[in-house]
């Protein structure tokens, strides 16, 4: 970074912490704390649709449509989120590929599960092996984002669907007997009326996706975690900034960040809550 | 089966390899359980009594009380309990190996250190106090909750301040805040699926449910048998944990009217 970096073993103090803080490795470690916001930009969305999708199956007239947005929304409780992080990933991974498999390479006949492998033909593998390294990057990274969708898809889907409940049905007859159709009725009274409602428990929601974005290492993403162990660890005299343990260090540095982006949410959460509640006939803490 | 107690090191030394039985996998994760038991239940024991000391700390006038008490409970609720697991299982390791020595002047206490970077009590630590951090915010909520003429008619009474904690808030306080806490003890519980995927090793293997399910899903390369499986046992210990929670909701409960009751409405699984 800095001119006098050439030779680091010969630097002492402060100079040799600025050459160390923006050696390339450090600046990935940098781009992570990127990786973090984005997959929080793009996760809250996702999960948004996931949620309102799952919570207007849910209150369909349709038996079938309602069991399995009810069925969505149930799936997620009493099991530990991380069994999703796990599980969800892998199970697309194969379902894509199986079903690639079974497109493009249709003359092989051989089972996909042969005892304790998962084989599909060299077509059908996701990335393809000649792909390049950023392409499996992405892809771990798409896989991720669509479980943490998924996961909290679910979860904004119960708010939602709490948040749907408690609009007042008389407002819902109001539009009836002016005439509107149920399409209008859902588009003009109830979805404008019911965020008020859900939005004490979309941003505890919000709460919990920021401190759940860490378990992205668990997926295997190159996150901010990744990187404090990496550069944490003991670094010997072959390195050329060697130092002792300084994970607990960078793990300190991580707690700060977390800390102070739920900070700064609660403080902009709760200026948006009062402004919000003005002026509605709601209790203003109720929570979902 | 030889897999039963294989997560706290007796039986079968090795894991199954190949040809793995479907019992074998129910059986192995269900040995696992052990570990989640374990964490949940010494945590939630240890962090009920703690987190009412923060509470009261928190509700406290006492500057003193009132700081630490806020700043432990807003560093626990506001960052990740996963970075919180790597943050302490790396600091217990730059901890001198054999002991630190206290000096009391009369006597010198070596507290033990090596033990800390072990998953029983290292872990146990860290959600011991994540929890106590959770808890005590609902506490804290349910003592702002305790209805103010209750305690004017216990001063009119000439109740003692002891006494008055004792006889009146306590008792309110607990019934207001147990459905909440119930939703807390089950947050914990899956919570303690995060321990082996932290710093913390599985020492000669033995970690908890989700340790061996993935395990299961890293050998077999077919993930949907083990995590269902796992999900399976959760659940049903899930509804254990409803179970002991809304006996101890029913007896909070028992001297008011039916129609004042408070119902034990569960809301699962928040990752913290």
């Amino acid at each position: 970074m800095f001119e006098y970096c050439a030779d680091p073993k010969s630097l002492e103090g402060f100079a040799w912490f600025s050459c160390y803080v923006t050696t390339p490795k450090h600046m990935s470690f940098y781009g992570s704390f990127l990786v973090v916001m984005c997959l929080l930009s793009l996760a809250a969305p996702l999960a948004m649709l996931f949620g309102f999708i799952g919570a207007i199956a849910s209150r369909s007239s349709k038996i079938l449509v309602r069991f399995f947005g009810k069925g969505y929304l149930a799936m997620i409780r009493g099991i530990p989120d991380i069994v999703f992080f796990l599980f969800i990933p892998i199970a697309l991974d194969q379902a894509f590929e199986y079903l690639r498999h079974k497109i493009l390479c249709p003359e092989v006949m051989e089972p996909i599960r042969q005892g304790n492998d998962f084989v599909v033909c060299t077509a059908a593998k996701l990335p393809l092996s000649a792909a390049g390294e950023w392409v499996h990057d992405l892809y771990g990274f798409s896989l991720a984002l669509l479980a943490f969708g998924f996961v909290f898809g679910a979860f904004t889907g119960n708010v939602l669907f709490g948040a749907m409940a408690a609009v007042p049905k008389s407002q819902l007859e109001t539009g009836e007997a002016f005439g509107f159709s149920p399409m209008q009725v859902f588009r003009r009274i109830l979805i404008p009326q019911m965020w008020i409602y859900a939005l004490p428990g979309l941003s505890n929601l919000w709460m919990i996706l920021i401190k759940a974005t860490p378990l992205l290492f668990l997926l295997g993403i190159e996150d901010i975690v990744y990187w404090a162990r990496e550069l944490g660890g003991i670094k010997t005299g072959v390195y050329d900034y060697p130092h002792p343990d300084w994970r607990a260090w960078y793990f300190g540095v991580l707690m700060i960040f977390y800390l102070l982006l739920t900070y700064v949410s609660q403080i902009v959460l709760d200026r948006l809550s009062n402004k919000l509640s003005t002026g509605q006939a709601t209790l203003a803490g109720k929570t979902i | 089966m030889d897999y039963g107690l294989r997560s706290i090191g007796y039986g079968e030394r090795l894991l199954p390899k190949s040809d793995i039985t479907l019992c074998e996998q129910f059986v192995l994760i269900g040995s696992g359980m052990i570990w989640n038991i374990y964490f949940a239940f010494i945590a939630l024991l240890f962090g009920f009594l703690f987190s009412i000391v923060l509470a009261l700390g928190k509700n406290s006038t006492y500057i003193i009380f009132n700081k630490p008490a806020r700043i432990f409970i807003f560093i626990f609720r506001g960052s990740p309990l996963f970075i919180q697991f790597f943050f302490a299982y790396d600091l217990f390791i730059i901890l001198p190996k054999l002991g630190i020595d206290i000096d009391l002047g009369f006597i010198t206490v070596t507290v033990e250190t090596r033990w800390l970077t072990k998953a029983w009590l290292g872990a146990l630590i860290v959600l011991f106090f994540n929890t106590s951090a959770y808890a005590a915010e609902i506490f804290y909520g349910a003592l702002r909750a305790v209805p103010s003429k209750d305690i004017e008619a216990a001063d009119s009474f000439g109740f003692s301040g002891v006494k008055k904690f004792k006889r009146i808030i306590w008792p309110t306080m607990l019934r207001l805040a147990w459905p909440s806490y119930t939703n807390e003890a089950i947050f914990l519980f899956h919570a303690t699926t995060l321990v082996f995927f932290t710093g913390f090793p599985a020492w000669q293997q033995r970690g908890d449910a989700i340790y061996y399910a993935s395990y299961f899903a890293d050998k077999t390369f077919n993930p949907f048998v083990p995590y269902p499986i796992v999900g399976l046992y959760f659940i049903l210990f899930t509804l254990v944990i409803i179970g002991i929670f809304s006996i101890i909701n029913k007896r909070l409960n028992k001297h008011l009217l039916p129609n004042e009751r408070s119902k034990l409405k569960v809301r699962l699984n928040l990752i913290r």
